[in-house]
């Protein structure tokens, strides 16, 4: 007799079909692709060799054709406005957020929610910039595997706020790519780490990159990593010692008027004196400017080491927050993971050392060690599974609230709150016959409205006209795996519901990211319609196969009617799947999905009692 | 929310062996995570959301003394925390007190770290004092002021962690 195999439950149903899926580390400095061949995670290399991608984007006409990696940055100082380095810094900021303008060479437009950047091109908003270096790695990985990919895990830094993140998928949307997950940097390179060396215990990972700065305690445990908690500050990295060394350099040289293309000049020469200081007791610094005036400075480690001593302490305070929050003590750590090209200064690593009283731990390349991560990720999520199962639980980095009268944060889900949460409160009416509400979503620690971010405000209407203080508002906050929220707020008291789901304001909606894509794309002629409906198909396809394992595997938990109601809805989604009528696919794809919704929750109960009683399947 | 322990397989007790509900947490979350279910139909993923939150939920609930005991006596039919009730014993209240003081006259972090330990201390004695109340005697009234206390001590346990903030720079 042929044994025939079945899958298990939310397992992809073609088990032998590799699909194509990749981790991205879009970094504020670098980007990498990277993924799992033959189970193991590699990086992919650019048809150069080379595996590390500058995330800097040059405009180089008005049609907007870009230079994306090296050769833009080498264009940097001739070409400093139409040359964008660093653009994370500016995702989900507007131009009030960002400290250090006058060193910058851009010419920026305070444009509604986020900073745009003015060049050659027209003004491009940072989602566009990374949109182009995400292009760039798409194409490296789908020329490498020969295939188009299913997906991608986009690394962020654990503290990027809801309205970063947001931008970040925004920005995958607009090159193409199905973001599987948004993925913290730190817990990634716990996964690249973790997997390698077989580890339990609880870890540290201090994650200095170009731009940002992270710290997370994670706790690994039988095939778990729970991230305990989380702190950084999303505005400080690598480029912050670049720049303390280019106001040392202006201060040695006497300049105080600079041209935008020696300002370019000078943060490259400061950025280069920093890497040799790495293996080096000192750097030399010489430049010729466009004034003719030539500069010739030694830059020694010891006084480096002065220079941005601040900003080591920097670091130091958001690792002591993260350990109180977990509970923890520095000789509780097990062993403390390096990530980020910034921890290559030796004064990064004697800090992080003496505070954790233990030898950091290198052995992974801290620049790859979280494209790996994200690539083992996506691997998983792509329903390619590993032998061994694992799971992941990231957490809220920072506090989600309401604005209350006075200008105050109501702080509704706690920061470092385990993912995916959500947290209800009762609000109610401070006037009588009050028919509206205002409701501010903000997020951060602080007390006042004015000192946390701003994420969204929208307005709850149609409440039934009652005496002050009647009305009984319940306000619920999602948040999803990906650490993305929404809100939504109804009148409960009187029935009446109005119901509302928001998304930050630094959202793009679904049309703007269509309009973007068909302004951007070069196969614009390409007939969305016929893509869409091909994708329709496929998903379409993909859940009779899975509704039908199902009911093979799990027709017991459903009585004779209900199995022959659904069976009916399968077959009228086949029906429907003969013919090429969009519309028709929808309503019948629609309809299976909610006809299943009760017969998904009962198939995940069984699930956890086998967990629970210990009984699993594949011990008989 | 469905039972807590009974989502756990854990008796309803407020003696908790923390190994078993961390082992349970993770085995029963490792089913129904959505990560588990990326490339299921809308709808098992919908549901996948859902239950994971619960299970988020009820760990919290679980894990923690306070949100446990309270837990507890709801399910009993009390609510504990309730305004009307502010009955506190003569003696909490002169601890509280000196407890502030101790806070507030902190200077430098050895002092805070002193005073953490007390707490804790007195955390410690309030969770033997509860697992006595609810668990063996089913003394409501008890737990509930107990419990309450537990409640002021844990919040002062925040307040001393803020407080070792203003020493960080």
């Amino acid at each position: 007799m042929a044994l025939l195999q079945i899958s298990e439950p939310g397992q992809s149903t073609a088990p032998h079909e590799h699909r194509l899926a990749v981790g991205i580390d879009l970094g504020t400095t670098n980007s990498l692709v990277a993924t799992v061949r033959n189970g193991i995670s590699v990086v992919l290399n650019d048809a150069h060799g080379h595996a590390i991608l500058p995330s800097v984007v040059r405009y180089l006409d008005a049609t907007g054709h870009t230079d994306v990696g090296q050769s833009a940055l080498a264009k940097a100082s001739e070409d400093p406005h139409n040359t964008v380095i660093s653009a994370k810094r500016f995702m989900g900021r507007g131009l009030k957020d960002l400290p250090d303008l006058a060193l910058l060479p851009y010419h920026f437009v305070d444009a509604p929610g986020m900073v745009q950047v003015r060049t050659v091109a027209g003004a491009k908003s940072p989602v566009e910039i990374s949109a182009e270096i995400l292009k760039v790695l798409r194409a490296r990985a789908e020329a490498a595997l020969g295939g188009d990919l299913v997906g991608a895990v986009i690394t962020v830094p654990a503290y990027f706020d809801d309205a970063q993140r947001q931008a970040t998928k925004d920005a995958a949307r607009l090159a193409g790519l199905d973001v599987l997950r948004l993925l913290n940097e730190p817990t990634a390179a716990a996964i690249a780490y973790g997997l390698d060396n077989g580890s339990e215990g609880v870890y540290a990972v201090y994650d200095l990159g170009g731009g940002t700065f992270d710290i997370s305690i994670l706790r690994l445990a039988r095939g778990v990593f729970e991230v305990l908690a989380t702190n950084g500050d999303s505005a400080l990295g690598g480029d912050d010692f670049d720049r303390r060394i280019y106001c040392w350099i202006l201060e040695q040289a006497g300049l105080s008027v600079i041209n935008d293309h020696d300002k370019s000049l000078l943060i490259a020469r400061a950025r280069e004196a920093k890497e040799r200081l790495t293996d080096h007791t000192e750097a030399q610094v010489t430049a010729l400017l466009t004034t003719g005036q030539f500069i010739d400075l030694t830059l020694t480690e010891a006084h480096f080491n002065q220079l941005t001593e601040s900003l080591v302490a920097k670091t130091l305070a958001p690792t002591r927050k993260a350990l109180r929050d977990a509970g923890l003590k520095p000789a509780e750590i097990q062993g403390v993971v390096m990530v980020g090209g910034s921890t290559r200064m030796p004064r990064i690593q004697a800090a992080v050392g003496e505070f954790f009283s233990q030898t950091p731990l290198t052995n992974l390349d801290p620049d790859k060690v979280v494209a790996l991560g994200a690539a083992i990720q996506a691997n998983v999520l792509a329903g390619n599974r590993l032998g061994d199962d694992w799971l992941l639980l990231d957490v809220v980095p920072l506090s989600l609230g309401l604005e209350t009268m006075g200008g105050l944060a109501e702080k509704i889900v706690p920061r470092n709150s385990t993912l995916p949460t959500a947290r209800a409160q009762e609000f109610t009416t401070y006037k009588d016959g009050q028919t509206a509400m205002s409701l501010h979503v903000v997020q951060g620690e602080r007390e006042l409205v004015a000192d946390c971010r701003s994420l969204a405000r929208f307005d709850l209407r149609g409440i039934p006209p009652m005496v002050a203080g009647a009305a009984r508002i319940r306000v619920t906050f999602q948040v999803d795996a990906d650490g993305l929220l929404s809100v939504t707020a109804r009148e409960t008291q009187t029935g009446v519901e109005a119901h509302i789901e928001v998304k930050p304001s630094y959202g793009l909606s679904d049309d703007e990211i269509t309009r973007m894509l068909q302004e951007s794309n070069a196969h614009a002629k390409d007939d969305v319609a016929a893509r869409q409906l091909a994708e329709l198909k496929v998903d379409a396809g993909r859940l009779v196969d899975a509704t039908r394992t199902a009911l093979t595997t799990d027709a017991a938990l459903l009585n004779p009617s209900e199995q022959a109601w659904v069976a009916g809805l399968v077959s009228g989604l086949e029906g429907a799947l003969q013919g090429d009528e969009g519309a028709a696919i929808k309503r019948a794809y629609d309809a299976l999905n909610r006809g299943t919704g009760e017969f998904a929750a009962r198939r995940m109960d069984a699930s956890v009692r086998r967990a629970l009683t210990g009984h699993r399947l594949e011990e008989f | 929310m469905s039972d807590a322990f009974a989502l756990f397989g854990l008796t309803p007790r407020f003696a908790l062996e923390r190994a078993a509900l961390d082992a349970a947490f993770r085995a029963v979350q490792a089913e129904v995570h959505p990560d588990k279910f990326a490339h299921a139909d809308a709808a098992t993923q919908r549901q996948a959301v859902e239950r994971a939150t619960a299970v988020n939920e009820a760990y919290q609930t679980l894990k923690a003394p306070v949100a446990r005991g309270a837990y507890l006596l709801r399910q009993a039919g009390i609510e504990p925390f309730d305004p009307a009730n502010t009955r506190m014993s003569t003696a909490f209240l002169m601890q509280q007190i000196e407890w502030r003081e101790q806070l507030e006259s902190a200077t430098d972090v050895a002092a805070l770290e002193a005073l953490e330990k007390r707490i804790a201390a007195a955390a410690r004695d309030h969770e033997q004092r509860l697992i006595r109340q609810i668990d063996a005697e089913a003394d409501r009234v008890g737990a509930t002021e107990t419990l309450r206390e537990l409640r002021f001590i844990e919040k002062m346990g925040e307040e001393i962690q803020s407080a070792f903030e203003t020493f960080d720079i």
